[in-house]
Order: C-alpha cells, then sequence, then structure tokens
C-alpha cells in the first residue's frame, strides 16, 4: 500500500485546485463495473496522473500510475459499490499537486444503454417494415424486385460447366462463420450445390476456415438431398486449407490451375487476394460470379470477373433466388429502409445546416 | 426435432446478442464477450478437424496417386513444422521465441512464400486494368479517364504536368468515390440487418433442410 501524505498549506490550496478540475463519477450506460475520472489534461500543465482508490477513506492504494490523457477508467469494480479517490498530479516542471480525498462515488448498473436509443429506433422502424412487406408479401401482393443479372447467371454457370465436364470451384472468402458475408455466401452456396447436384457436376470448396468447412459440408449435403443425389455428395471435395492469407490463396490458385473448373464462385469477404484468385479464374477460361461486401475489393471483381454482386445484392442472393414471396418482402422492406435513410439524410444535412439540430448525436453508438 | 432445435439455438444465440448490445445490467452486460469465448473454444476444436481434414485429403490422394508430389510435400511440411513448433516450445517455453527453429522456418521460408503471392498483385492489376480500361463503353472510358487523374495525382509527375493534379486526385478519391462506397455500405448495413432478422425469424436457414 502506498502511503497518502498530507502536504501543509500550500499543498492543501492546490488540493482544492485541482479537485475542481477532475470530476470522478460512475460511468453512464455501463453494467455498473466502472467508474469514470476526467482529468484535467487539456490545461497543458500536467504531465501524467497517478491514482489512489479505496473502500474508505483511509485505505487508498495506488491502482494506477503515469496515466495520460483526458479520461481514465476505472474498471473491474464490484456493481453497487462505494468507492473514493485521490489523484495525484505530475507537472511537467517536476512538482507533484494532489486532490482532496472524493467519493463516495457509487457505482449503477443500468438496465438500458440510453447511447444506444437511436439504434433500437432505427431497428423498430426496420422491423415495422419488415413485417409490414411480410404480411402484404403473404396476402398476395405482387411485389417488384429489379433483376440481379450476376444471380442469373448462375444456372448458366454451373450448366457450362456441366457442358464441358469441368467441375466448379467454390471460394467463400477469409472470414470465420460469425461474419453476415460468409453466412449469405453459404445461402448463396446451398442453391449452386443443389444446381450441381441436378446438373451432376463436381463440386470442389477450399476454406480457410474450419468452422466455414463443417457448415458447408451440412449445407452441401442438405442440397444434394434436395435435389434427390445425396449418392453424389463427396464431402471430400469440401476441404480446409489453410487460415494463411496468401498460403491460401497460392493453395486455390493451384487447385484452380490443376483443375481447370469450369465455373468459379467468389462470394464471401476478401482482402487482397480477391484479384489474384479472379484473374487465375480468368486465365484458365472459367466463368467467374464474384460477390463481396467489401468496398475496397468490388472495384477489383468488376475489372476481372464476369459477374459481380455488389454489397447487397449478395445479401439478398438467398431471397432473390427462393422467389418465395415472404422473403421477397423482406427485400422490399430493406429499399423502403434506403429510402427512408436518404431522406433522414436529407434533412439532417439541411438540419446542422441551418443550426436546428445535430442528428449525429442520436446516432453514434458508443 | 432435427430442425426445430438447430433453429431455437440460432434464434435464441441471436436473440441474447440483440439483448446484451441494448442492457449493461446482469446478466445480459458481458455476453457477448462470453459468447465470443465460446466461439474461440469451438474454434480451437473446430482447427482439430480442420486439419484432420487437410491431412486426410492429402493422404487419400497419394494413396490414389493423384499429385503425389504436393501432397507429400504439404505433408512433410506440416509435420517438420510440427515438430519444430513443439521443439520450440519445450526448449524455448514459446514457439515463438526470436531464436527458435520454428520462428526460423516463419521468417525465412513463410515471410518471403507470403511476399512472393502478394508481390504476384502488382502484374494481376496491370492485366485486370487493361482489360477494364479498354474503351469500348461510355463507362470505361470514364472509369479510364478516373483511373488515370488519381494514378497521375499521386506522383510527382503529375504535379510536373499540371498544379491542380494532385488536388483533383484527392478530389475524385474524396468525392464521388467516397459517396459510392458510402452508399454501398449503407445498403450492406440494411442487407445486414434484413439477412439477420430473417435468421432470427426462421425465414432463412441455409444450414437446414
Amino acid at each position: 500500500m502506498v502511503a497518502i501524505k498530507y502536504r501543509p498549506m500550500f499543498g492543501i490550496l492546490m488540493a482544492i485546485i485541482l479537485s475542481l478540475n477532475v470530476q470522478v463519477y460512475d460511468t453512464p450506460n455501463d453494467d455498473g463495473t466502472s467508474i469514470t475520472i476526467k482529468l484535467p489534461w487539456q490545461t497543458g500543465k500536467y504531465k501524467s496522473f497517478s491514482i489512489y482508490r479505496g473502500t474508505t477513506p483511509t485505505n487508498l492504494k495506488l491502482i494506477q500510475n503515469f496515466v495520460v490523457g483526458e479520461t481514465y477508467k476505472d474498471r473491474g469494480l464490484r456493481p453497487g459499490g462505494e468507492y473514493y479517490y485521490r489523484i495525484v498530479a505530475h507537472t511537467k516542471d517536476g512538482k507533484t499537486e494532489e486532490t482532496k480525498i472524493i467519493g463516495p462515488v457509487k457505482t449503477i448498473a443500468t438496465w438500458f444503454n440510453k447511447n444506444r436509443l437511436g439504434i433500437l429506433i432505427a431497428i423498430i422502424i426496420l422491423g415495422g417494415l419488415f413485417v409490414y412487406f411480410i404480411e402484404k408479401a403473404r396476402s398476395g401482393a405482387e411485389l417488384f424486385i429489379r433483376k440481379i443479372s450476376g444471380l442469373e447467371a448462375i444456372d448458366d454457370a454451373v450448366g457450362r460447366a456441366a457442358e464441358l465436364g469441368k467441375p466448379i470451384v467454390y471460394i467463400p472468402g477469409l472470414l470465420g462463420i460469425n461474419s453476415i458475408p460468409t453466412i449469405a455466401s453459404l445461402s448463396i452456396l446451398r442453391k449452386v450445390a443443389k444446381k450441381a447436384a441436378e446438373y451432376e457436376v463436381d463440386l470442389i470448396m477450399p476454406n480457410a476456415d474450419p468452422m466455414v468447412m463443417t457448415t458447408a459440408q451440412e449445407v452441401v449435403k442438405e442440397a444434394y438431398l434436395d435435389a434427390g443425389r445425396p449418392d453424389i455428395y463427396n464431402p471430400n471435395n469440401i476441404y480446409y486449407l489453410t487460415s494463411d492469407q496468401f498460403g491460401y490463396t497460392a493453395g486455390v490458385d493451384g487447385i484452380l490451375i490443376r483443375e481447370k473448373p469450369g465455373a468459379v464462385f467468389l462470394q464471401g469477404y476478401f482482402y487482397a487476394e480477391s484479384l489474384i484468385l479472379a484473374e487465375t479464374a480468368h486465365s484458365i477460361g472459367a466463368i467467374q460470379i464474384a460477390g463481396t461486401t467489401s468496398t475496397t475489393q468490388l472495384p477489383f471483381f468488376v475489372a476481372a470477373c464476369d459477374y459481380t454482386l455488389i454489397g447487397e445484392e449478395m445479401l439478398a442472393a438467398s431471397a432473390y433466388l427462393s422467389k418465395d414471396p415472404v422473403t421477397l418482402g423482406s427485400l422490399k422492406a430493406e429499399d423502403y429502409a434506403k429510402a427512408l435513410i436518404i431522406i433522414f439524410l436529407i434533412v439532417a444535412i439541411l438540419s446542422k445546416v441551418i443550426g436546428f439540430f445535430d442528428f449525429t448525436k442520436l446516432l453514434i453508438a458508443k | 426435432m432435427r430442425k426445430e432445435i438447430p433453429f431455437l439455438i440460432s434464434a435464441l444465440t441471436a436473440l441474447f446478442a440483440v439483448l446484451a448490445f441494448f442492457i449493461p445490467h446482469r446478466p445480459f452486460g458481458g455476453l457477448q464477450q462470453k459468447m465470443l469465448v465460446w466461439y474461440s473454444v469451438v474454434t480451437g476444436v473446430a482447427m482439430l478437424i480442420g486439419v484432420e481434414s487437410l491431412l486426410n485429403n492429402h493422404y487419400k490422394r497419394i494413396r490414389r496417386q493423384e499429385n503425389v508430389l504436393y501432397s507429400s510435400f504439404l505433408i512433410l511440411g506440416f509435420l517438420i513444422t510440427f515438430v519444430l513448433g513443439v521443439y520450440s516450445i519445450r526448449k524455448y517455453g514459446d514457439a515463438f521465441a526470436p531464436n527458435s527453429p520454428f520462428m526460423f522456418i516463419f521468417n525465412y521460408a513463410e515471410v518471403p512464400l507470403q511476399s512472393t503471392m502478394f508481390a504476384l498483385l502488382a502484374f494481376f492489376i496491370a492485366s485486370a486494368a487493361y482489360r477494364a480500361m479498354k474503351i469500348r463503353t461510355v463507362e470505361a472510358s470514364l472509369l479510364l479517364a478516373a483511373a488515370v487523374i488519381v494514378m497521375l495525382g499521386r506522383v510527382p509527375a503529375g504535379a510536373q504536368l499540371w498544379a491542380g493534379m494532385p488536388r483533383l486526385a484527392e478530389w475524385i478519391m474524396e468525392i464521388p468515390n467516397l459517396a459510392a462506397q458510402r452508399g454501398i455500405l449503407i445498403g450492406v448495413a440494411l442487407g445486414s440487418v434484413g439477412m439477420s432478422l430473417r435468421i432470427i425469424l426462421g425465414i432463412e436457414k441455409p444450414y437446414l433442410r
């Protein structure tokens, strides 16, 4: 334990001055396990701070030395607990100033994070649109969804591979099963695998993530069962290569060169390997259908592939291909949500320009 | 039950993740972190399945006399790296210790191989750009013009040709390019919410029949 020494008169005066600038309070909107200490960093007078904490005013212990920056979050506390603090500031000229004992500060666990109210409102509006359009679709209303040529080309690509007597290679990207583009990719895989089973085309799928591999094996197996051809399903065609980015790229390039597939599907989240894979597939004459939500890789796919699903088109693929009115209703809801966002953006920009209200305060999640 | 139980697991997991996002109070607060820990544990076990799949696949290929050289090289490489990793842990306490044989393989085999693959990108960019920028349509012409301005604006020669080139290149990147990217990202965010809702509500079940 580091004892706090009480200083003579001058020290006490400085302590009071420093206390005025230090704010210690329960961190709002948290699970009651932290206290925020706002330090007078902006004065430019101090080099660093030492923070002492205790559960009574007499048992303060040093918890953090050489703290720099405007705020310090004291984490790992007991919800509902009471804590006392003293801050010692180290000035740039080598002196120290310290506050009086601050507290008790009580930690409070909150039931709703008010900083996320804007997101909750957005989800409720989007959810409402979803329910409305799904019900509308169920009631038999015809919903127009624009044609997505990349998805229309799936049948042709699989058919072409079948005509050439060549396999299909499906590349699901580098991310794990917890990412939305990978889940969307597996939905597309289901449709591709069903078509491959119907045309009796081999489907090869090298994976960079073992969890994706096991899920993909299940998805393809179900698709072959759906097509009534479980006998031709080969789990050995869906295998793990490596999680290393360029190791995976080299491995897939090797497979493309050796197997010479008739169609290559690049569906998922890609990084710098996107163009290497797409160009190798182009060099062997395969038809390529790519799709990703990565805005940095989209230009490469657009330049190198025959068809590219851009961003949301990839996420909408499963609903689009199913032609089921209920799932198509959810796509229509997304379109209306997008229109609402555009209107909101225009209103928010005008509001900020004329100085009426800053809507970004509502939207930023902390 | 074959359909209901997997659906219940996915729906309840998603529901708890949503609740944990909005409710910091226990037991919801920190639930997302706990789920990530569980995910890491499951991924660790899945990695064993992945390695088994890789080795088994190549062992079968060797038995079928199919690409024997490549498959033998892979299995041999795996075994050497694995043995050296275990040896490094025993001798240095950590496979990633600076002087360990495992790090030797990493620094002098894996890193150069990765760099070689990455370097190929330069040639692929050139060939893809050649195809994309052949002036056949109005869009291709616009793409070519934008690419030329951005490329020239980022090298000293561009500023020598015209002093305003770097600013024009910056404008293309910061205004039209960023606006298009943000438009795509808004669509992706909405698509992600839509897809999540479809999975939570059981409308979309790619893993089930």
